[in-house]
């Protein structure tokens, strides 16, 4: 297939200048890098169509390699007409944030923001230190007689003073 | 096979509910259909020691089988086969479960509710582990292998309330599945080197089998294994797993889960015990779980624990001596596994009985015990002997034939061989011990005060420890049927001295070397338990830097900490940092392929088709330029626009008409739209903020575009394919009955994509109109007559403005007297310096030529450029056109429907073209003909999917006029209220009455 030269280049800086105002801060000029970014695809399938033809309206006497491919066009056109509705939308947010908020700017994940100040959080689940338990039965009730088992509290000060792990394991929850 | 195990699994769907009815007597129930299982098992005796164990299925002579086709794409199928091994497995799964129910039945408070669910899962643990050990294929051996796994970890994990539960049936849920997924990648290795899934294939081939690959297709075997097993490194999570209630430490713990691993290593070592790594990794790690596991039980405080870290040195101990490969060791580590199981889950159902009437494991409190009850005492002398290897006991017997198996495999190969004999021995020793610690720590008297003990076990709780612990009795006086059980097993396997006749089990060998080994063993133990075993002291812990669990734990932490770090790093809260990201890999990715491809430049090359279109180029590039330097808002939109008719130029030049058209329109509207719901945004915010980094974005958008422009420009050089378009045009002419190709394309060869398309405008315009009028669109606005002449889009009161603005506008006013409407419907509604006469005249001069040439491109699209789209967008011109010139009032005047109803009515016509072809025959959106003769206009063609056009263009009016309604009329609506707060929160009441706004 022929590169048409002028048609790759011009779809170059449309990506270009897309990608660089689509980093930018403000919604408008999101936009715009968005609007741009969208004739750069245009640009692409245009030259996926070839080199340039005769409009594809059947005549007699042509054969199909004489019309301009009309498979990339009818893409495009659903494309653009597409893209129109994307833009439409697009301006309704910006309306919306401006509104609401009186800004025109991508804000900042506060969520993404707390997760990436949180490194090395203490997890009360993961890193408690747990001290082994010895008995299933501890503040259940007596599966014999049927009445709570009274474990008392010296009992248990005293077994938590013998284990040097230092957390509650009679209820095994591991605050500390 | 394949109905028992379905039976057994429907059983554990069932047993929630009948733990509903029966309470815990259910698992009597459960324990009843085990106990039928292992009937089942023992019915195949005679014709599994019959056949020939090495026979793949199909052969001759083969063991019982079953096979069903399952995924034949990929070689699986529920391939069950009953051999010797499996079977003593099963009678030890079977036998083993069965005494376990028996014994939950009392272990559960009678109100216990939770334990449904956990009867459950503890019943499909067993069809699962009879699954995974009759599988014949490797796939299901997996999938069964890791439903135990699942399942242990629920069973656990059931006192979920307790962190260290949940901890602990995690870490085992974890370390297990490690070792599976290694597992599973050796399997399906070892499968695709034998070119068969089926497990006895593979082994009947193993002679044929070797190489790296084998070798290391084994290691990962293995790592399954001894991952399952609890061998060192992963022994940890063995001991932490006694957070399970009691019956499942018996069941899982003892006799059945952790000897998946052991029947793992003995499954695979008939063929493979002689690859390059088996034996190093089976022999060290085994011996040195043995010693580790031996010595932490020795110091243990919980009863339960010094049964646990015993479990794992036997684990270390069936493994070297399964693995070993000799057919003294087949039948000694089969016969170590049987006599393992009966004896461990009988001293664990003591723990849990003592555990249960006195609420506490710990040795140091428990003292007395023995003296008041006799029959638990009785159960765990007989079993911990049996443990330590005391004769007259099953335990003896086996640990016998591995201590002979073990010499003669040390005779063979010398020092190392004597090496290990030297540390079984010693492990023995200790197991010696810590099986003394254990019953003097539960049973001994200690201290003066006896614990209490909450009632007696009655006869049913005490049945299953006592007749495990009575089997291991019976089986040592008569061991001939085991024996009988397991040699066909054996004699898979070469004897280490061909010379020597192969051992059997018996109490009484005679005066060999072996039994002074066992004697040795015995006195050393007592020895060291006499000198270390009865301190009641915790053990001192090994250093950090050896701790199994802390490194594991460690890691995980670190894990956990890498992954927030990079969270960190690359999620840092900036959606342009992000994008960054995304595009910055995009970029990278594809520019390393083709640098690493070697790609050639492409040679056929043009500068431009035409002069003209190089010139347009650099216009375009032009615009895309000025955007970004663009000091204005607008004056930005505009450069971008220009982009836009730029590219509606090269769509010309390339030979596009349609695509122009559109695109002109198009673009049009969008500038009109910009402007319309760009207004109210102060013009300064434009400048506000600019963002930093511009060198990098600058770096990156060059970098894509390159990128681009390179692989297109490489993927067109390589096309070779002629496109599927060159049949477009007789397609279209002689089926679609159209001469414009494109358009016939898109309302039936691709009408499909364009009936999604139009959906999907159809939501767009939705969409926009939600976010503007929030509550509901197209509000009903006053009749026309009723609203106030001049009184849209003022915008300040009089006293706002500077005196020469309410000069120039009071010439305006005077120029708009005029009652009469000349022009426009509602041209009287605007203010009066809004109101332009010279647009008000060529609005309505141009308005019905509009509609009249985009019903035109409607029709006629289907032979000349046009069609649906171009029309509609024309017309939605036309009526952007009435109301920039006369306002909101004008444009309700001009079309008096509301948007979502045009959208409506233009998807139900579009649809109604695909469906009514289906009433005449046809095929959906099939189009077809209908010839009109018409007086005066003469003879017409109509062809159906020109209707589908029609609901395009209603599609496409409905959505600039949903725009128009919400980013025009409705932002004027709220400017003016706006507008109108302002000025009354000034005080001027006269000037709000005067402005009298309407909506």
């Amino acid at each position: 297939m022929t590169i048409n030269l002028t048609l790759l280049i011009v779809m170059g800086v449309m990506f270009a200048v897309g990608i660089y105002l689509l980093l930018e801060r403000s919604l408008t000029r999101v936009l715009l890098g968005i609007i741009l970014i969208s004739n750069g695809v245009n640009l692409l399938l245009l030259q996926s169509a070839g080199r340039s033809g005769l409009p594809p309206i059947v005549r007699d006497g042509l054969v199909a390699e004489d019309y301009f491919d009309p498979l990339p066009q009818a893409l495009l056109l659903t494309a653009i007409v597409i893209a129109f509705a994307l833009v439409a939308f697009m301006l309704a947010l910006i309306y919306r944030s401006w509104v609401m908020g009186r800004q025109d700017e991508v804000a900042d994940d506060e969520e993404d923001r707390r997760v990436a100040a949180a490194v090395g959080a203490y997890d009360p689940e993961e890193d408690a230190e747990v001290g082994t338990e010895t008995s299933e039965f501890i503040d259940t009730v007596d599966p014999a007689t049927g009445s709570v088992r009274v474990v008392d509290a010296a009992e248990r000060n005293s077994e938590n003073a013998a284990e040097d792990h230092g957390v509650d394991h009679s209820t095994g929850e591991g605050e500390r | 096979m394949l109905t028992v195990l379905a039976v057994l699994f429907a059983v554990s769907i069932l047993a929630p509910v009948l733990y509903s009815w029966w309470g815990r007597n259910t698992f009597y129930v459960l324990a009843a259909v085990l106990v039928g299982a292992f009937v089942w098992t023992l019915a195949y005796v005679p014709e599994v020691i019959g056949a020939d164990q090495a026979a793949a299925i199909g052969e001759p002579n083969a063991p019982p089988a079953e096979v069903v086709e399952w995924i034949t794409q990929l070689g699986v199928e529920l391939a069950f086969r009953m051999d010797a091994l499996a079977l003593v497995m099963s009678m030890l799964i079977t036998g083993v479960g069965a005494a376990v129910m028996l014994y939950c039945a009392r272990y559960f408070a009678a109100d216990e509710r939770a334990a449904g669910p956990f009867a459950a899962q503890l019943f499909a643990f067993a069809a699962a582990m009879l699954g995974l050990v009759l599988s014949d294929d490797l796939v299901m051996l997996f999938i069964f292998w890791e439903l135990t796994t699942i399942l242990s970890f629920l069973l656990i994990g059931y006192s979920a309330h307790r962190i260290f539960a949940r901890r602990s049936a995690i870490q085992a849920l974890v370390v297990t599945t490690f070792g599976g997924l290694a597992m599973l990648v050796g399997l399906l290795w070892i499968g695709e080197l034998a070119g068969s899934y089926r497990l006895s294939e593979i082994l009947a081939q193993s002679s044929e089998l070797s190489g790296t690959a084998v070798d290391l297709a084994m290691v990962l075997i293995l790592i399954g294994a001894i991952s399952k097993s609890a061998l060192v490194p992963f022994h940890f999570w063995l001991p932490a797993a006694m957070a399970a209630p009691t019956p499942v430490s018996a069941y899982l713990h003892a006799a059945a889960m952790v000897k998946a691993g052991v029947y793992l290593v003995a499954r695979f070592a008939p063929g493979f015990h002689d690859t390059a790594f088996w034996l190093p990794i089976v022999l060290i790690l085994g011996l040195a779980t043995m010693l580790v596991g031996a010595y932490r039980a020795l110091r243990q405080t919980d009863i339960k624990l010094v049964l646990a870290y015993g479990t794992v040195s036997q684990l270390g101990f069936l493994i070297m001596v399964n693995g070993l490969g000799t057919e003294d060791a087949a039948l000694a580590g089969i016969a170590m596994l049987l006599a393992h199981g009966l004896f461990k889950a009988a001293l664990f159902m003591v723990v849990g009985i003592i555990d249960h009437k006195t609420g506490t494991r710990d040795l140091r409190k428990l003292s007395g015990v023995g003296k008041s009850q006799r029959p638990l005492l009785i159960i765990s002398v007989v079993a911990a002997a049996s443990m330590a290897g005391l004769p007259p006991l099953f335990g003896f017997v086996a640990k016998e034939v591995v201590f002979e198996s073990f010499y003669g495999y040390a005779e063979v190969n010398g020092f190392w061989g004597w090496l290990v004999l030297a540390g079984v021995v010693l492990a023995s020793a200790v197991t010696v011990a810590y099986s003394a610690r254990f019953l003097w720590g539960s049973f001994a008297t200690k201290h003066k005060e006896p614990t209490t003990f909450h009632g007696r076990p009655d006869a049913v709780f005490l049945v299953a420890p006592a007749g495990l612990a009575a089997l291991t009795l019976i089986f040592a006086l008569v061991p001939g049927p085991l024996q009988t059980l397991i040699e066909p097993f054996a004699t898979l396997f070469e004897p280490a001295d061909p010379n020597i006749d192969p051992t059997y089990l018996a109490l009484w060998h005679g005066l060999t070397p072996v039994l002074g080994l066992s004697v040795l063993a015995w006195v050393l133990g007592l020895g060291a338990f006499w000198l270390f075993g009865r301190i009641p002291d915790p053990q001192r812990t090994v250093p950090e830097s050896l701790d199994a669990e802390r490194i594991y734990r460690s890691s995980i932490r670190g894990l956990d900490d890498t992954a927030a770090w990079l969270t960190a790093k690359t999620q840092r809260g900036s959606l342009g940092w992000y994008l960054f990201i995304i595009i910055a890999v995009a970029t990278a990715f594809p520019t390393g392929v083709v640098a690493l491809t070697g790609q050639t430049v492409p040679d056929h090359v043009i500068l431009a088709e035409e002069p003209l279109q190089a010139i347009l180029g650099v216009l375009i590039i032009a615009g895309g330029l000025g955007a970004i330097w663009a000091p204005k808002r607008f004056m930005a939109v505009l450069m971008v626009s220009l982009c836009g008719w730029g590219i509606a130029g090269q769509f010309a030049l390339q030979g596009a008409p349609d695509l122009a058209l559109t695109l002109l329109l198009v673009e049009s509207i969008v500038l009109v739209v910009f402007v319309l719901a760009l207004r109210t945004l102060p013009a300064g915010i434009w400048t506000k903020n600019p963002t930093r980094f511009r060198a990098g974005r600058a770096l990156l958008g060059a970098a894509f575009g390159l990128m681009v422009m390179t692989a297109a420009a490489l993927s067109m050089d390589q096309r070779v394919e002629e496109p599927v378009s060159v049949e477009y045009p007789w397609m279209s002419y002689d089926v679609g009955h159209g001469t414009n190709i494109v358009n016939v394309t898109l309302v039936d060869i691709r009408v499909w994509d364009t009936f999604g398309e139009i959906t999907v405008l159809a939501a767009a315009a939705t969409g926009v109109a939600s976010l503007i009028f929030v509550k509901r669109r197209d509000v009903q606005r006053r009749q026309l007559h009723e609203v106030p002449t001049g009184s849209v889009g003022r915008v300040l009161s009089d006293k706002a403005l500077s005196p020469s603005q309410v000069k120039e506008i009071q010439v305006a006013r005077s120029f708009a007297t005029v009652a009469r409407e000349a022009w426009l419907v509602a041209g009287r509604t605007v203010a009066p310096e809004h109101r332009s006469i010279i647009f008000e005249v060529v609005t309505r001069l141009m308005f019905h030529a509009i509609i009249l040439l985009s019903l035109y491109l409607l029709l006629a699209g289907h032979n000349t450029p046009g069609g649906g789209f171009a029309g509609g967008l024309l017309a939605g011109l036309a009526f952007v056109l009435r109301y920039l010139a006369g306002g909101r009032y004008e444009l309700e005047a001009a079309i008096p429907f509301s948007a979502g109803a045009l959208m409506g009515w233009g998807l139900a016509v579009a649809c109604f073209t695909g469906v009514v072809p289906l009433l005449f025959g046809g095929q959906i959106f099939q189009s077809f003909i209908v010839d009109l003769s018409i007086p005066v206009l003469g003879d017409h063609h109509l062809v159906s999917s020109v209707l589908f056009d029609v609901g395009v263009y209603l599609v496409v009016v409905g959505l600039i006029v949903d725009v128009l309604r919400s980013l025009g009329s409705e932002i004027d609506v709220r400017s003016e209220q706006e507008n109108r707060a302002d000025t009354s929160m000034g005080h001027d009441i006269h000037s709000q009455t005067s402005l009298g706004v309407a909506r």
